[in-house]
Order: structure tokens, then sequence, then C-alpha cells
């Protein structure tokens, strides 16, 4: 679960896909969470995170990290485990 | 060091330069509070869903449009249409301002006599009059407006055994330019029936012929059909002047007025599009001043205005129940207000806005009921800031019909509740009991045990 190293994530939360050449918004949640799996962060490091910074509970977190993975996935921003 | 609101991480695909069938950001505010009350306080105190209503926004509504008409006109007076919305505490607001009652069933007449409306303000309208609620009506002295010959037969009958002598007007249909043609109501004026009737009416001498009635359909957002229509009215009420030598003492130009609602598949949303008052009110004033009618005898203009009256002043709070998406990517926010309490969501796309702070961050989103019904959807397409369980919306314009036309099913009604100009809210309806429900339900002896 990584994020596609061609993917430019911009301070301003605006993401371009040079491959497609798709641009896409993001909230300031999703801009943090992007750039954290940029760098290579799993979900328990970003839930880390999020957690001492925002004020959220753990459930509400995984709810709307597993939402917000599957956004990625579908628009095709993510290398899968090359494993199988 | 004080953590950060967390907002939900939503990413949103830019389409430049591509119309997008989602439409225009509608909503940049929360709508926290109504009236002063907070959301929150309301849905803690009297649940979710629940319907709010704004005495002010009601009485605003009701001078706006009553100033409208009598800066116009010298006789204006409206009846409140019971059918949008009867419940007791909202006709007596209209009450208290001046307004009639105009009802369509004997269920409504009585509840405006149990309002304390007098009966000789009463307006009865409608094809479901039975015998015994024409004797009534006879016997009192209300307004009645028929709407059939078999109607007009029964009256007739009614007149040889009862001393009162009946007011009556007629209902007129007629083409005035708009589509649809709401042909199935009264009399209508282009073939003559009107006309027929009326010498009916005026040659039995037991009936006293009092008015002319008419109401050309609903949502009208064009104030020239009016105008139409009240010059074909006057041009009746001159022809029974002349061969009778007799004056009607009303004019009635029914409702129809469009509510700042937006109609489903409008390109524009309806804020934008609805006639003002003042545009109804200089159509139908205009026609009827410059009409051939006699000056000293002007009829008085009567009013039965419903959703242009109390949308504005309806709200419906709930409260997001879940989220889901759904396989082509889309947000399904699933909120517990279903299309049973919210029968114009049928009709219209209704505004629908948080109740907290968001950012300006929007999804593309389908807001579904919770009624486990496939045809359950409050709203298709819809933009709106990432919501999470347990966050409350609100659902604006929502007055008129939906506290009339609403179904119990697989749960009960809530409270509906009045905002006072206090900023005091009262309960004018309770939630709904098992025992509401059930009280009336029978089961026969041989159905009474059974085991599995
Ligand atoms: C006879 C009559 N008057 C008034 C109304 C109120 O109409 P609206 O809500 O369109 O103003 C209706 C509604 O159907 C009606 O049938």
């Amino acid at each position: 679960m990584k994020l596609k190293k061609k993917i430019a994530v911009s301070e301003t939360g605006f993401i371009f896909d040079p491959t497609t050449g798709d641009s896409f918004s993001l909230n300031p949640t999703a801009a943090e969470i992007l750039n954290l799996l940029k760098d290579g962060k799993n979900e328990k490091e970003i839930k880390k995170v999020i957690m001492e910074g925002y004020n959220v509970d753990e459930s509400t977190f995984e709810r709307s990290f597993l939402d917000f993975m599957a956004m990625l996935r579908l628009y095709n921003m993510i290398e899968e485990d090359e494993k199988n | 060091m004080e953590k950060k609101h967390f907002e939900r991480p939503i990413i949103k695909k830019l389409q430049t330069g591509m119309p997008n069938k989602f439409g225009m950001k509608t909503e940049y505010e929360p709508i926290s509070e109504i009236d002063g009350v907070s959301v929150k306080d309301l849905v803690a105190n009297y649940g979710s869903p629940l319907y709010v209503m704004s005495e002010n926004t009601i009485r605003e509504t009701y001078r706006e449009a009553h100033r409208a008409f009598s800066t116009r006109y010298p006789k204006v007076q409206f009846a409140w249409s019971y059918k949008t919305n009867y419940m007791n505490a909202i006709c007596n607001i209209f009450h208290t301002e001046g307004s009639w009652a105009e009802v369509v069933s004997g269920f409504e007449y009585d509840k405006a006599i149990n309002n304390g409306v007098p009966p000789s303000k009463i307006l009865f309208n409608g094809p479901d009059k039975s015998e015994k609620d024409l004797e009534k009506a006879i016997k009192h002295g209300s307004y009645i407006h028929i709407d059939h010959f078999d109607e007009l037969y029964t009256i007739i009958n009614l007149t040889n055994k009862m001393k009162e002598r009946p007011k009556v007007a007629i209902r007129v249909n007629m083409d005035c330019g708009i589509y649809p043609l709401w042909s199935r109501f009264g009399f209508n004026y282009e073939n003559g029936e009107a006309w027929e009737a009326i010498n009916r009416i005026m040659l039995t001498k037991k009936i006293d012929f009092v008015g002319l009635h008419c109401h050309i359909g609903t949502y009208i957002l064009a104030p020239w059909a009016y105008g139409i229509a009240a010059a074909k009215l006057a041009d009746l009420a001159v022809a029974i002047e002349k061969k009778f030598n007799h004056y009607i003492k009303y004019i009635d130009m029914g409702g129809g007025f469009a509510s700042k609602n937006t109609l489903k598949g409008a390109f524009l949303p309806g804020s934008d599009t609805c006639p003002t008052f003042d545009q109804y009110a200089d159509a139908i004033t205009t026609a009827l001043i410059n009409s051939p009618i006699n000056h000293e005898h002007l009829p008085v203009l009567l009013l039965e205005s419903g959703r242009s009256l109390i949308d504005d002043a309806g709200y419906l709070v709930g409260t997001v129940l879940a989220n889901k998406r759904l396989p082509e990517g889309k947000l399904a926010t699933i909120i517990d207000i279903g299309v049973n309490l919210l029968f114009t969501s049928f009709w219209y796309d209704h505004k629908v806005t948080p109740a907290q702070q968001f950012s300006h961050h929007t999804e593309d989103t389908i807001i579904y009921g919770p009624l486990c019904m496939n045809i359950d959807i409050i709203r298709e397409n819809v933009q709106l800031p990432p919501m999470k369980k347990g966050d409350n919306i609100v659902i604006s314009r929502i007055g008129a019909y939906n506290m009339t036309q609403w179904m119990q099913f697989i749960t009960l009604r809530p409270n509906i509740v009045l905002v006072d100009s206090k900023s005091k809210a009262h309960v004018i309806r309770g939630n709904e009991t098992p025992d509401n429900i059930m009280k009336n339900e029978l089961v026969p002896e041989h159905l009474k045990k059974f085991e599995l």
C-alpha cells in the first residue's frame, strides 16, 4: 500500500497525476494523510500522527481512512503490494 | 496544544470546463440555529428527525403577501388553505393574522370550526363533500364552492328540506395559456359549462350566488396566467350582472403561487426564478381593475395561497446515520429522514445544509433515507462537505404539504416544534407512540394464537 511515485502533491492540497493528466483537490486532513503516505508511512504510523494532532477517536479515524484509501484506489493512485 | 478539528479526508477529481451534473455548490454556511434556537439543542430536547416551524417567518411572509395585494386593491381577504398544513397551531397563526379558512373535506371543516373560525368565514372547496357536510355548511352559513353538477343538484335538493339559503360560488376551470390545464375541478369556462351552472343556480331562486372561484394549478411560475384567469372570471361577473342584475360578493383566485423551492430538473435555483408576491398581485389586480366590472361593486378578492405562504417557514432536522462509498466512487450519506416524512422530495431538490461548521471542500453525494426501499432518495446529486455519523443536517423550505401528506411507515412520526418570536420552542404535535398506531387494530379470534 504505497502512493504511486509519480503523483505530485502540493502543500495546498492539489494533486496532479502525470500518467492520466487528471488533477484532484484534497481537504487539509486528506492532504496531510497523503503526504504521510508519500513519506512511506503505514496505516499504524499515520493513525498515530493524526490522532495526536486531531480531535478524533480511533474508530472514526479508521472508518474514514478506509474510505479515503478506497477513493485513492478508485483513482488509481496506489501501488498494490507486489507479493501476490 | 489544542487538537485540530477532524474533518473526514476527501479527495475530489477536478473537471475543468465540464458541466457538472451535481450542480453548483449551494451552501456556504451551516444552519446551526433556527430563529435563535440551536439545532443541537432542538435535537437533544425533541429528538431526530424533527420538524421545526418558524412563527416569525410565517407572519413575515403572510404580511408581505397581504401588503402586495392590499396596496393594489381595496378589498383583499386571505383564507388559509388547510390541506397545505393543518396543524392547529399553524392555522391559528394565520387566523390571528386575519386569514379565513379554506377547507376541502368534512375533516378539515371540523378542524376549522374547532380552531374557532366562524362558519361564515370558511370556504368549502373540493369534489368530496358528503350530503351531511353540505347540510352542515348550509346550516352554518359557510361558503360552498361547487365542483360539479351532482353537487349542485344535491344542494338544490337540500334547499327543499332546509330553511337556510345556501351561499355558493362555483369553481371555474379554464385555459390560461399554461400547461397543464387543470380541467378536472369545477366547471369549464370556454365550453360554456360554467355559464350553464350559473344559470341553473340563479334560476332556482333558493340559493345565494355569492362568488366565482378558480385554482388554476400549483407552483405556477407565470404571473400573467393569473391575469388571464382573473379577466375571465370578471367577464362572468359582468355577464351575471347584465342578465340577472346581481352583483357577486367575491372573486377567489385560489392558490398556486410558487415557493422558492427548486423543482427537480430545473436549471436555476427556485430562489432565482420564483416570482414575487408583487408580480402575482400586479397581474391579478390589474386584470380586475381594468375589467368592465362596475367600480361601485368591486368584488372582494379572495386568495387561498398555500405553499408560497408556508414553505419557507418549515425545516426538517435530521441526523447522519452512516456514510457509504458506492462502487462508482460516489458518496452515499444515509440520514434518518425518509421520503415518507418529506413527500415533497419527489417534486423538489430540497436544500440540505449541515448544522455544524464545515470546510469549503465538498463531495458529490447522494442522500438516502432510512426506509429500506429503493425509492427512498432525498437528494440524488448534491455537493456536500464531509459529514460523519451523528452529524445533523437541516432541510429547508419544507413547510407545505409534508405535515399533511406524510406517511406512517415502519416507524413513528416525529415531533413538530414551533419556535415563537421570543425563540421559545413549543411542541405543536407530539411524536407518535406505538399505541397511537395500533389502538385501532383488531385481530380476529382465530388468529390470536399460533405456534412456531
Ligand atoms: C382549492 C385550492 N385552493 C388552494 C390550494 C393551495 O394551493 P397552493 O399550495 O399551490 O398555493 C389548493 C391546493 O391544491 C387548492 O386545491
